[in-house]
């Protein structure tokens, strides 16, 4: 293809509109993909992509079938820089036109920094509980903690769940042993193991293996769902095995001596740590009056959901107390706490609990900017072909 | 006098309206119920007036807010029909003769044959529709067992007659709710009953206190005492509506009890809550037929609660004479008169027929307005809380679009569109009534009225305007390819009103759309989450986005821009109700089932339109009118100012 032909076919409106077509099809297509796929794994296979990728069922190979989220998008942000650059004009009658499509341009870009930057963590405790640290809720991590030779410092090596479920073998140079993974499981629960009646052989070997029952779960794609997964692993040192050990999300840290020294090892969900802690000092769960019957297990048209924090940043001196609730979240040292479950200590009833979804997001200013953006310019320029339409009509 | 008669007709509708607002009053000498209709109850979370609980009761469980308790009679036979109020007196007051009162509507045959229930015989007082309690009950068990079956199914994987079994079983636990408002339904003498459990408590109380301490205990005193615990338990566990009022209303205003709650506490000490003393007073009187009596019980408390609960009162009263206004009612009537006589202004091309169809609309527009209004005044909220109230607000900005299309082109084409999508969405705001209370609390996450009053406004504007340009586009379609009426003027007026309603509706979507990812990000932590409800309104924008876009690359012209128009309203009723059926994601607050049929059915019949704006030109009887005129002889073509009924 000539230049010319090509920069006629990127900066054509017909492009646009193919784009435009394009990603309304994707848009409907993945929504309903994720009544079967869940709405994580339908985003990733939908919008998330620069291809959707299909293949017959149970066949080794895919091939791209439709363009998905990123292609459209890169294309549609390309077509529109580009026609400006071609076609620009500095006048009045166009001004509502260059705002409006410059608001949409950074709402792109701003997306796309939003997916490739953000990050969602959760906070979860107990009143009166304090946390230094953020959870992912998704991914998992095999953590193996030993004391260093500050004695306020921990050294911790983490192998994350990919790693886990992809590799055999697993070493590091910290470790006095090398890891390997016999079984790994996306989702799984573990109980209290009856010891007469089960009969079959524990999931390990070595630590808690042996007094728990292991029973894999199929994979969750519910939102309000998560996935829990277990790995049994052996560990080998220079003298031979280790014993079998088992890890998962709802276990204790487990003990296992080499060296002369200790490691505690647990699979948990990855953490973020954070240079201030927050204490939950009291949690607010109010419901619409005779709405709820825990007797009928009916929990009530929920009226309000509040958390009181303590921050407390060393670093910066600062101690105070601040109410995270309901379209209130608080905004502290580039991350943003959002009030999202809450409920009773499992122990104790009395005893309320929350969960704080953590998110660092760099651009989330972008569609506030990008909103103000396009709605002014769109006005402007629908108001100025209203007032010449009314005008022309008056004449006649 | 065509000169005159649209005002004339205006004016006749305006004066009933206008009767309406004369306050509803009890006749001397009868039961008071308009008087108890007005009373305060907490129901569904919020303090509304015994008439609301009525009304929407009844529609859950009849689908009309009124009771016909002779359905079998044709309607010239004149059937004894009555208000929801007094229906509902019966169920509290008078359970026993409320059982026989054939007021559950049974629409599904198997069911109906799964219950053994006879079919219509006007001869036996059977009209197969409509059955009562006496008669379902025998069969409760069979039904139980249906029941715990198909609750183990997922509401969306269920048959119609899994449906109808659910549906029929919460109609069912909500009578059963009702019966058990007041007092224990087996309670035949309510008096002697109170006193019974008042003298029961003290031995019973000692009886039990023996047993505790595993001592000899008066086994017959601890019996009837707690006989009457359980069942007072049981009616709490029903989650009845609160009746009695609180003792402290200086401290909180909230917590108003059921009666089960108020006749427990006295065990603790409290003494007999009059309220409870009232109430029993006017049901026993209720049962005997005294009526006076049962006046004086009602307006004795009516009283004793304007010593202490005037707030309360006041609202109650409020909300019932919203009831009794029927505001939306009205409108829809309106918008089909108006709608019918628009349509034939275009047939007999006489104006004034246009004329009065657009004072009509105005009027049905105030009426609306008002109902939208009070709604909102009564609410405290900005006017769209809910799939309901989206109905009416979607018709309401519709209709503005219409009348200000009216105005400036004077062709009754925005009087068509107004008053058609004015009734369509009322007609759906009337349906999707029926699924109980209409004015429910707001849940945490949606309780901030900024946002409702901002995106959620906002995006409304944006689904009416897309209607909006569909129906215009309809419009266009069947006038062209049925009529002859569809000159070339007119043709160019529709394409100038469709292009200039897609650019406000672009305008209204997109801005309606990053306000809600605004609101995400302020209440989930993420301005953009491809949620099913967010990825409906991005469509909407998408799909305007492209009528623009292909309108001014020149890719379609006006019949083109036409049929895109009409996929627009496909876009807009998937985006509306259809992304709520998938049953997933955070917004899926508004499922109904036989919403699906319908949406299909609509789906349906624009894809129909399509094919119709699709045929060739030659097919058109207009496009045919024109070539055959334009072939006669060169004739002027009226500006759009000019394009009143197609006289050219």
């Amino acid at each position: 293809m000539q230049p010319n032909k090509l920069t006629q076919v990127l900066t054509s409106l017909r492009l646009t509109v193919v784009c435009l077509a394009l990603g309304l099809v994707l848009v409907f297509l993945g929504t309903l993909a994720q009544v079967n796929e869940g709405l994580y794994a339908a985003q990733n296979r939908w919008f998330r992509t620069f291809f959707i990728w299909w293949g017959p069922q149970g066949a080794q190979w895919t091939i791209p079938v439709f363009p998905g989220g990123y292609l459209v998008g890169t294309v549609l942000v390309v077509n529109l820089v580009l026609a400006h650059l071609n076609r620009f004009q500095l006048t009045w009658k166009k001004l509502g036109i260059h705002v409006t499509h410059v608001g949409i341009i950074l709402l792109l870009l701003g997306q796309l920094a939003t997916d490739l930057l953000s990050r969602e963590t959760q906070m979860s405790f107990a009143e009166g509980e304090s946390r230094n640290y953020s959870s992912s809720s998704l991914n998992s991590e095999l953590v193996f903690v030993t004391d260093s030779e500050n004695p306020n410092e921990e050294e911790v090596v983490a192998i994350p769940q990919v790693l886990l479920a992809s590799r055999h073998e697993l070493k590091h140079e910290k470790l006095p042993f090398t890891i390997h993974v016999r079984h790994y499981y996306p989702n799984s629960d573990v109980r209290q193991r009856a010891p007469m009646i089960e009969t079959n052989p524990p999931p390990a070997s070595a630590g808690i293996g042996p007094k728990v029952t292991l029973l894999p779960l199929r994979e969750t794609k519910k939102t309000d769902e998560r996935n829990l997964p277990s790995v049994v692993f052996e560990l080998m040192g220079p003298q031979g095995s280790m014993g079998t050990w088992l890890g998962h999300a709802k276990l204790d840290d487990q003990v296992v001596a080499a060296h002369n020294r200790t490691w505690r090892l647990a699979l948990r969900f990855e953490r973020q740590y954070h240079p201030f802690s927050v204490q939950l000092l009291k949690t607010t769960h109010e419901v619409y009056r005779g709405t709820a019957n825990p007797a009928i297990n009916e929990p009530g048209i929920p009226k309000n959901f509040q958390s009181r924090v303590r921050i407390e940043n060393a670093q910066r001196r600062e101690s105070r107390e601040v109410d995270i609730y309901m379209n209130n979240p608080l905004r502290y040292e580039g991350l943003t706490f959002y009030q999202y479950q809450m409920g009773r200590d499992e122990l104790d009833r009395n005893r309320g609990t929350s969960v704080l979804q953590v998110v660092r997001n760099p651009s989330w200013l972008t569609p506030y900017v990008g909103c103000v953006l396009v709605g002014g310019g769109l006005l402007i320029q629908f108001m100025m072909h209203l007032v010449g339409f009314i005008k022309k009509r008056r004449i006649a | 006098m065509k000169k005159w008669l649209p005002g004339i007709i205006v004016g006749v509708f305006a004066l009933w309206n206008l009767s309406a607002l004369r306050l509803p009053r009890d006749k001397e000498g009868a039961w008071a119920v308009q008087e108890f209709g007005k009373l305060p109850v907490v129901a569904n979370g919020r303090f509304q007036p015994v008439d609301s609980l009525a009304r929407n009761s009844l529609a859950q469980i009849r689908e009309k807010q009124t009771a016909n308790l002779e359905p079998w009679k044709k309607w010239n036979e004149s059937p004894r029909i009555i208000s929801a109020t007094e229906w509902l007196m019966g169920v509290t007051m008078s359970p026993k003769q409320a059982d026989e009162q054939p007021v559950f509507r049974i629409d599904h045959p198997e069911v109906r044959s799964l219950l053994r229930l006879p079919e219509a015989d006007p001869q036996k007082h059977q009209d197969g529709k409509h059955y009562s309690w006496t008669q379902i009950w025998p069969a409760h068990e069979e039904l139980e067992k249906q029941g715990d079956r198909i609750s183990q199914i997922e509401p969306a994987h269920r048959t119609p007659f899994e449906q109808a079994v659910m549906k029929l079983q919460s109609r069912l636990f909500l009578y059963m709710r009702l019966k058990n408002t007041m007092f224990p339904e087996n309670w035949e003498d309510i008096p002697k009953e109170l006193a019974a459990y008042l003298k029961s408590i003290e031995p019973g109380v000692a009886a039990f206190r023996a047993q505790d301490a595993e001592k000899d205990y008066d086994r017959k005193a601890y019996d009837e005492f707690a006989a009457y615990v359980t069942r007072f338990e049981a009616m709490s566990r029903m989650m009845t509506p609160l009746l009695v009022p609180p003792h402290h209303p200086e401290r909180s205003r909230d917590e108003w009890m059921r009666t089960g709650e108020a006749l427990i506490e006295i065990i603790h000490g409290h003494k007999l809550h009059d309220a409870v003393n009232t109430y029993a007073g006017m049901a026993n009187a209720f049962r005997q037929g005294r009526v006076v009596d049962f006046n004086k019980a009602v307006g004795d408390y009516r009283a004793a609660l304007a010593l202490n609960f005037v707030p309360e009162l006041t609202k109650a009263k409020r909300e019932h004479f919203f009831n009794h206004l029927e505001t939306f009612y009205k409108s829809l009537v309106l918008y089909v008169l108006a709608f019918l006589l628009a349509c034939a202004s275009w047939f007999n091309l006489s104006d004034w027929l246009r004329r009065a169809a657009g004072g009509l609309i105005i009027l049905a527009f105030v009426v609306h307005t008002a109902g939208l209004s009070f709604r909102m005044f009564l609410e405290g909220r900005p006017p769209v809380t809910n799939l309901y109230s989206s109905a009416i607000f979607i018709g309401w900005g519709a209709v503005v679009l219409g009348m200000i299309l009216e105005r400036f082109y004077r062709d009754g084409i925005g009087s068509v569109v107004a008053s058609s999508v004015g009734f369509i969405t009322l007609i759906i705001a009337h349906n999707l009534s029926l699924g109980g209370d209409t004015m429910e609390m707001m849940r945490a996450v949606l309780d901030t009225n900024f946002w409702l009053a901002t995106h959620v406004v906002v995006i409304t504007l944006g689904y009416s305007s897309t209607f909006v340009a569909g129906f215009l586009a309809i419009i266009y379609l069947l006038r062209g390819v049925f009529t002859r009426t569809l000159s070339e003027a007119i043709g160019k007026a529709l394409a100038r009103m469709v292009y200039g309603i897609i650019c406000f509706a672009t305008l209204f979507s997109f801005v309606g759309t990053v306000l809600g990812g605004i609101w995400a990000d302020q209440s989930w932590g993420r301005f953009w989450g491809w949620d099913p409800k967010e990825n409906g309104a991005l469509i909407i924008v998408l799909w305007n986005a492209l009528i623009l876009h292909a309108r001014w690359g020149g890719m379609v012209k006006e019949r083109g821009l036409m049929n895109l128009a009409v996929v627009g309203n496909i876009v807009t009723s998937w985006s509306w109700f259809g992304v709520n059926m998938l049953g997933i994601g955070l917004h899926s607050y508004g499922f109904t089932d036989a919403a699906f049929r319908w949406l299909m059915l609509f789906i349906g019949s624009q894809l129909l339109l399509i094919a119709l704006g699709l045929s060739p030109q030659h097919l058109w009887l207009s496009f045919r009118e024109r070539a055959a005129s334009g072939a006669a002889s060169a004739r002027p073509t009226g500006g759009p100012g000019k394009a009143a009924p197609a006289t050219t």
